[in-house]
Order: C-alpha cells, then structure tokens, then sequence
C-alpha cells in the first residue's frame, strides 16, 4: 500500500518530537489518532516503517486500548460513563435517551454528517458528579437530558463554524 | 477548561491544603538518602494505591538495587470504579505529587519521573504541564535542585490510551515501553525489573502527595494519625446514593458508618469498599472499620440506597471485567465472560444450588490461577452480593 505524503511527514513529524523507538508508539499513535479520528492501515504502516515495529504489533497495540479506533470515527467522540455511580443516577436513563434520540445513533454509531460518535466507557473518575461524560477531552457532568441537548448544539455550532473557517 | 470545575472537595479536613510541599522538599535536600528512607519508613506510610506495600520499604529495595538509570513512575492511572481522589490532587495539588516523586528519586537514586495519566485525564494535563514548567523555573525541578550539586531530577507526563488494567503497575510498564498493557509475571518486581528492565518504583499519586508532607511536618505526625497497624490518614471518594458525594480525608480506622453519616447515606442498605475488584459490605457490618487491618480499600465508597437491586450491581461489574480484561489468561478472560452470563441469568431465572456450586468454583479458580489483580479479584464483588443479599434473585425453578 502506498502512504500518502502528507501522512508521510506528519508520522516523521510526531516521531522527530517522540523519539524513534520503541516507547514512542503510543505517542505517535495518539498523535494521530487524534488529527484524524482514527488509525488507517496506512497510518498504522507508515508508524511500523518509522519506528521498526512489526506491523502486526502496531494493530495489536491499536486495538488494545479504547481511545484508538482503527475504524473513521466522527470529529467528536461523546463517552457516555455507563459504570455503576453513573448508570444508577436517576438522570442517566433520559440522558441515554436524550443522546440516542438527538444524534440518531445507537452506541458504536457514527452520525451521518460525521460529527458525532457515540460510545459508552467505563469509570472516568467523576463518579461524585454523575452521571458523566467525555466530549473528545472535555469533561462533561451532572447531566440532564436538558443539558445534554444544550451541550450537542453547542458542539455542532462548533462544528459549523470549523467548516466555514475552512472553507473561507 | 479551568481544571478546577470539578474540584470535588466536600469534607471538613483536608491535610494537603495546610501543607507546604516546598518545605518539604527543602528539608529533603538537606538529607541524605538514608535518612529520607528512613523518615518515610518511621511514618508508616503504605501506598495508597490499593495494595497498601509499605512505602519506605519499597524505596529501600530500589535503592539497593545497582543498576542504573533508575526511574519513578507515578501511576496516575485512577481507573478503579468509584475511585476520584487522585483526579483532586492532580488539579488543586500537583505540587506535592512532583516534590514527592522528586524525594524519592533523592532516596533511590533516580533523576528521571514519569507520571502516567489515563486518557481520561487528559483535560488535566495542559495544567500539569503548566505546573511542571513553573517548578522547574523556580529550581524545584531539573539539574541541581534547590542549588544541591547532588540532586537533579525532572519529570516527563505520559498518557495512558483507556485500559483500566494498566493501573497495574506491570501493564503500565508495558505500556509505558510502547506495548499492549497485559501484566507481567511478579518477580521480578519493578523494583527489580521495571521499565525498559531497570529498576523501578512505581506509586499512586496519593502516596506520593504525602511524602512532602511527612518531610515538613515529622514522620510523627503522619503516624499519630491512624491505627498502630494503618498510620495516618487517606482521601476518600464516595460517591453513589447520598446527599453529599465527594472527596473525604479520614486518618485510617474510620468506621463505614461515619462515612455514611457525613456523606448523607446513612439509610443506605449495602456499600461497596474499594470499587469493582473490592467487596460488598451490607448495613450489618457498617461498624467495620476502614484500615488495611479491616476493611483495606484504595478508597472507592460506593453506596447503594434501601432500593437497589444488587444483583443489577453486580451484572454492571461483571460486565466491567469482561471489558476490562486485558485477555492474556483464560481464567480471567473467559472467567469473566461466563460469571456476567451467569449474573444476567440468574436475574431471570434465580439460582439453583447446582449452579451456585459451579459459579463458586469458577469464582474461585478465577481468584487462583488468574494472572493479575485484575483476574484475581474480579469474583470478589458478586461472591460478597450473593452472600448477602441471595434473597433479592427470583425464586426460579429451584
Ligand atoms: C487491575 C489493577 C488496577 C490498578 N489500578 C491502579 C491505579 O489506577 N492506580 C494506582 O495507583 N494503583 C493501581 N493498582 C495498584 C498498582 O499495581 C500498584 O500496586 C500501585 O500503583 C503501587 O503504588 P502504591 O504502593 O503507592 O499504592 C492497580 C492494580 C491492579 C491489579
Ligand atoms: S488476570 Fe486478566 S487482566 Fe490480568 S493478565 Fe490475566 S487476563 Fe490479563
Ligand atoms: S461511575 Fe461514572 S464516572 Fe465513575
């Protein structure tokens, strides 16, 4: 498979500041899973090229941990806490339904638009404030189905404005 | 994002803000590596992580050790369900963490730190980047601290990627070294063998925040706090049904029931002592104490309300583990599997004696021949449910 060179030099890149071995993988994934949402097969084969890794360990890695997704996922990726402080809150059943009914996704999905993906995750240590959840790296706490719905909008006029600025 | 939005702090005392870390860390200059053990060693501080390892004796082992370079890892990891405490240091007292990491590098002779943060924390990390560069300009970081010729060190943060078992400290090596996080054999232990296979200590980051303290204020009076057998005090997360959930500091051999009085649960019907991989308490028992004595806990206070379906709790931590697992070892990976199989059906269905004799057997080979704490635990919360609250499954066809 031929790597693109823009994806080239951004793994050259990230390895310049991470350094070229074996403890800079998570780094350098991290990286780039976070400017595109995911890692590609490409992405995955250029990182075992600069580093010296086996590519079979690159995906092992990949797939390992919950915050790399080797499948495109939205520019958003909402982590619902669904770990016990949380899910016995007498607000996170309508918050579940609030997120499901605004975005139109089940958990794992995508929105069509592609600004919204849905997960679920365990325990992310805001257990006094539940229910909970991540918005990429935002935290997000004590949720109503009310201010949920505040929340998505405000993203999605983010996402508005990102497209515009680009564009322009 | 202002990391102090979800500061969290509701109790009445709480040590690390009337403490100067700074002090600390100047009287730690001061001493050399025997005597920082030892002042650690004579507070009786146990590390705050779980498994409660006496501090000063871990950093006794490292110093010991010959090979170099050496490191100190601090396992900012916080994964355990209803665990929080760490994410409080993290954002109001970051300073204590990095001197103590700091005095441990002195003790064991180390120059390098790194601080694991799960991905999960990631919005505290810009703040402790910004805590980090402070130090190191005001010479409380980096070569020579303090002006003292024979102490450098400095600190690196890395982030976790979302895996609750790299909080075990050999996943988290294993991670650390660019790898999938599935523990290790113990022995050798990181003190021996860590990361990159040179000796190594890892502790929590609460333990870490106390050492400073210890130095300021006299190994006395962390000792004094506490039980002869769990010397001083340690924060708490409690969260679950109660008025006021939040972060706590109690000196150890505090009973369950005073938490419960001053969190507001007091009419709770069963509480859960040190999350997912801990055990089930019920009302009986809420005089029991919490000191590693007692009830040992990495401070995780879960409460369940007089309405709650504890076998719904246990599906959910089931279910946990089953994700959890980092899938090395068969008693933990399909352990798990089948044991949250079992609890969903049994909900349906009940449980008949025959069932109940396999599921202990699973439970127990689960405790034995697992890997790592993860395996080896995660039967402990569904066993302490169905020995106390076996009455609330469905009569079933038994
Ligand atoms: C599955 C599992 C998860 C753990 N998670 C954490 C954690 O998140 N934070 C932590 O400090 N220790 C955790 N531990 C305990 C560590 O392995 C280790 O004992 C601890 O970091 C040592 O530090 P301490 O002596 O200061 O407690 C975990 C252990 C197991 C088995
Ligand atoms: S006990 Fe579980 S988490 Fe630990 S090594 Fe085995 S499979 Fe992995
Ligand atoms: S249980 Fe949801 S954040 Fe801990």
């Amino acid at each position: 498979m031929d790597v693109p060179s823009h994806l080239q030099s951004e793994v050259k890149q990230l390895v310049s500041v991470h350094g070229r071995d074996r403890t800079a993988l998570l780094p350098v994934l991290r990286g780039l899973n976070k400017s595109h949402s995911y890692l590609s097969e490409a992405a995955m084969l250029c990182v075992s090229k600069e580093l010296g890794v086996p590519r079979a360990e690159v995906y092992g890695v990949a797939t390992f941990y919950s915050f790399f997704s080797v499948e495109p996922r939205g520019k958003y990726v909402i982590r619902l806490c669904r770990t016990i402080s949380c899910a016995m809150n007498g607000t996170y059943h309508p918050v579940v339904a609030a997120l499901i009914e605004e975005l139109g996704v089940a958990f794992g999905e995508t929105t069509a638009d592609g600004v919204f993906t849905l997960e679920q995750t365990a325990c992310i240590g805001l257990c006094d404030q539940a229910p909970a959840m991540l918005v990429n790296d935002d935290v997000h706490v004590k949720l109503t189905k009310e201010s949920v719905r505040a929340i998505l909008g405000e993203y999605r006029r983010k996402a508005a404005a990102g497209e515009k600025v680009k564009s322009a | 994002m202002d990391v102090k939005t979800v500061h969290g702090f509701v109790g009445s005392k709480l040590s690390f803000s009337e403490a100067n870390g700074d002090a600390g860390l100047k009287k730690a200059a001061t001493m050399d590596a025997e005597a920082l053990i030892g002042a650690v060693s004579a507070s009786g501080l146990k590390g705050r992580g779980g498994a409660g390892f006496p501090t000063g004796m871990k950093w006794k082992f490292a110093r010991a050790e010959t090979r170099t370079p050496k490191y100190i890892i601090c396992n900012a990891d916080e994964g355990e369900p209803g665990t929080f405490k760490d994410r409080l240091i993290l954002s109001d007292f970051a300073d204590l963490v990095f001197a103590g990491m700091a005095i441990a590098g002195k003790a064991v002779g180390a120059e390098k730190g790194i601080l694991y943060l799960r991905a999960e924390y990631e919005w505290l990390h810009p703040h402790l980047d910004e805590v980090l560069a402070r130090r190191r300009k005001a010479g409380l970081l980096g070569p020579d601290i303090l002006g003292g010729k024979n102490f450098s060190f400095d600190i690196e943060i890395r982030m976790g990627a979302g895996a609750y078992v790299c909080g075990e400290e050999s996943a988290l090596i294993e991670s650390l070294e660019g790898k999938r996080g599935e523990a290790r054999n113990r022995m050798p232990f990181p003190v021996q063998a860590g990361y990159l296979g040179l000796p190594t200590v890892v502790n929590n980051v609460e333990t870490f925040a106390w050492v400073p303290c210890i130095l300021e204020k006299g190994p006395e009076w962390f000792s004094k706090m506490g039980t002869q057998k769990s010397p001083g005090a340690r924060l708490f997360s409690i969260s679950g049904d109660c008025k006021k959930p939040g972060i706590y500091e109690y000196p150890f051999g505090v009973s369950l029931r005073q938490l419960l009085k001053d969190a507001g649960g007091e009419n709770a019907k069963a509480v859960q002592v040190g999350g997912a991989s801990g055990t089930c308490v019920p009302a009986s028992k809420f005089d029991r104490k919490l000191a590693f004595e007692d009830l040992a806990t990495g401070g995780s206070i879960i409460v369940f309300g007089p309405d709650r379906d504890m076998f719904a709790v246990a599906e959910n931590f089931q279910q946990f583990f089953e994700e959890e697992s980092c899938g090395q070892c068969v008693p933990c990976r399909l352990g798990n599997m089948r044991l949250h199989e079992a609890i969903v059906k049994m909900r349906e269905e009940g449980l008949d004696a025959k069932g109940e004799m396999v599921l202990r057997r699973l439970a127990a080979t689960m405790q034995s021949a697992s890997k790592c704490g993860l395996g080896q635990s995660a039967p402990n919360a569904f066993l302490s449910i169905l020995d106390n609250f076996a009455g609330e499954l469905p009569r079933g066809k038994a």
